[in-house]
């Protein structure tokens, strides 16, 4: 008999996450300077070139691209934290208890629930000191953070199959950034498709991050959402499916 | 229900290129315990692993309460509790945090684990350290909240594995107390070790590992037997007076004396029945004496006395 997956115990493992992250605060650079720090940075160093003149029509463009980049690059923490932990002694721990395999591993996302949280707040709360305005509704605002929110989770399982992987907390790092940037860059993230390459709109088409950004921008800012939310489904589904018996299968092999 | 709490025949385990289990046999009664004695790389380490699910063997099988490890994993997972050098605590947790994290993983709601949590902390002494961050305990503290860990759920087998390595004298014995006090609660309990010592003091039977196999497997008094009695280190104050010491150490039967080519004399005795006989004829012979000690033999004498006298018949009988 096999024991089930249960949420209880992943929410008891949760909850251990947590207080790990109170212990160690500088685990939350990633999602609360990170963002402002690269909002200031393209509002201000690029911007201007970018958008010919307006500041303010570039933040509006930028920030639902920027809430597409950080939460990819706060994805690489959960990796390096779990290929460091697991090796730590209380791991053997949680497999000689009568747990789901997957326990530990779901516990460590519903964790980083919060973290992405924090990074939407973070990143929306600064961009609103610096003039973004919603030109939507509150609630769309509330769903555009819920869709970001649930990629994040999605696209968490790709860092734990990295992390699960390759030996040291350092490799996950550069492991990561070399997928996330061509996706975070290649996307319409920072500027429009439609001035790139027709070879390179064809990669920043079919890139997940991009949808989102555009379901995101559609969300804050008006336009037609439906089509590229369904795709931003379709992409956090589709990593699930891929990613998450990866990653479980790279945990039970490592020892 | 089997007689056995644990029970593996023929377990064994390859790594890369290195095979640490090469077909080991295992056996504890219930209530009983088991000490399996070995140098570090004997393979242990590996059979507690794999004993606890947590290793899967290559070839072999395994029943812990009955239930066998690889087709009822789960089912051995709620009869064992586990600790020792790698099934630890989480250091950024305090001891209760730990505890009861434990205690929930085990379906105990809140309340209950939250009991269970001071129960045990008050059993290990460590109450006063309930709300400190794992981290920061000491070496026997932390062990002690290993131990605790591993007991949230009372389990009938208890896995330590090397429970009192690098702990003081004094902490040795406390643990001790622990393991003895767990038996007479009716667990059975195996426990890997590197001191012959511990195992006497604590196990029912002992098996002796080397390279991945059992080389013996007998009470700790056959074993003693075996590897010949204890053992009487002796260094007299002048050393000059050193043959004269090796003199009367022959004269109350005292065999193979060894030299540590300092001064010190070992030599094999019977027992601790010698003691006063020799503490007299040192007196009678005017030897002062600055070391005088009774202990058993080390690791390494018995894995040469188990190694070096296979041949020998009256040994076989110590030999699996």
């Amino acid at each position: 008999m096999k024991k089930r997956f249960s949420l209880r115990h992943a929410l008891v493992l949760c909850k251990r996450n947590l207080i790990k992250l109170t212990r160690t605060p500088e685990q939350l650079i990633d999602v609360t300077l990170q963002p402002i720090i690269f909002l200031a940075l393209f509002l201000f160093v690029f911007g201007g070139a970018i958008s010919h003149g307006s500041r303010h029509d570039y933040l509006q463009f930028l920030l639902p691209g920027l809430i597409g980049q950080t939460i990819a690059m706060s994805s690489i923490s959960i990796g390096q934290n779990m290929n460091a932990d697991i090796a730590k002694g209380v791991f053997d721990r949680f497999r000689s208890l009568p747990i789901g395999r997957s326990v530990p591993l779901v516990g460590a996302v519903l964790a980083d629930f919060f973290r992405y949280l924090l990074l939407c707040v973070i990143m929306v709360g600064f961009g609103y000191i610096l003039g973004f305005r919603i030109t939507t509704s509150p609630l769309l605002l509330l769903a555009a953070l819920g869709i970001s929110i649930c990629f994040a989770l999605s696209f968490a399982w790709v860092s734990l199959w990295v992390g699960m992987t390759v030996r040291t907390a350092g490799a996950v790092q550069g492991v990561m950034f070399l997928l996330i940037f061509p996706l975070s860059f290649g996307s319409n993230a920072f500027v429009q498709a439609s001035t790139m390459p027709g070879w390179l709109q064809a990669f920043v088409n079919v890139n997940p991050l991009s949808h989102l950004v555009s379901a995101v921008r559609g969300l804050l800012l008006g336009g037609p959402v439906a089509a590229q939310i369904g795709w931003t489904f379709a992409w956090i589904i589709g990593l699930l499916v891929v990613f998450f018996p990866l990653a479980m299968r790279g945990y039970i092999r490592r020892t | 229900m089997t007689e056995l709490a644990i029970e593996a025949t023929g377990l064994t385990k390859s790594f890369a290129e290195t095979r640490a289990l090469d077909g080991v046999d295992l056996a504890a009664r219930r209530g009983s315990v088991l000490a399996v004695l070995g140098p570090n790389g004997a393979g242990k380490t590996t059979a507690v692993r794999i004993l606890a699910t947590l290793l899967r063997a290559d070839a072999g099988s395994a029943r812990v309460n009955g239930f066998d490890v690889r087709k009822q994993p789960d089912k051995v997972r709620e009869s064992i509790g586990l600790t020792g050098q790698f099934a630890s605590v989480d250091e950024d947790l305090t001891g209760t945090q730990n505890l009861v994290m434990i205690g929930q993983l085990l379906d105990l709601p809140r309340r209950a684990a939250r009991q269970r949590a001071d129960e045990l902390l008050a059993w290990f002494d460590l109450t006063q350290a309930a709300h400190k961050v794992a981290k920061n305990y000491s070496g026997g503290m932390r062990r002690r909240l290993d131990l605790a860990a591993s007991l949230v759920g009372r389990p009938q087998v208890i896995f330590l594995d090397e429970p009192t390595t690098g702990l003081d004298p004094a902490k040795r014995e406390d643990m001790w107390d622990v393991v003895r006090s767990l038996v007479s609660d009716g667990s059975t309990v195996l426990l890997t070790t590197q001191y012959l010592e511990e195992a006497d003091a604590l196990a029912d039977e002992i098996t002796v590992m080397d390279h991945g196999r059992v080389i013996a497997h007998d009470t700790p008094h056959g074993l003693k037997r075996v590897v010949g009695g204890q053992r009487l280190t002796v260094r007299p104050a002048d050393p000059a007076r050193h043959d004269d010491l090796l003199d009367v150490l022959r004269g109350i039967g005292g065999e193979h004396p060894e030299d540590d080519g300092r001064g010190t004399v070992t030599v094999r005795v019977a027992g601790d029945e010698v003691l006063p006989d020799v503490v007299a004829r040192l007196r009678a012979a005017g030897i002062a004496v600055d070391e005088f000690s009774l202990h058993l033999p080390s690791l390494d004498e018995v894995f040469f006395t188990l190694t070096g006298t296979r041949s020998r018949d009256d040994n076989q009988e110590a030999l699996v």
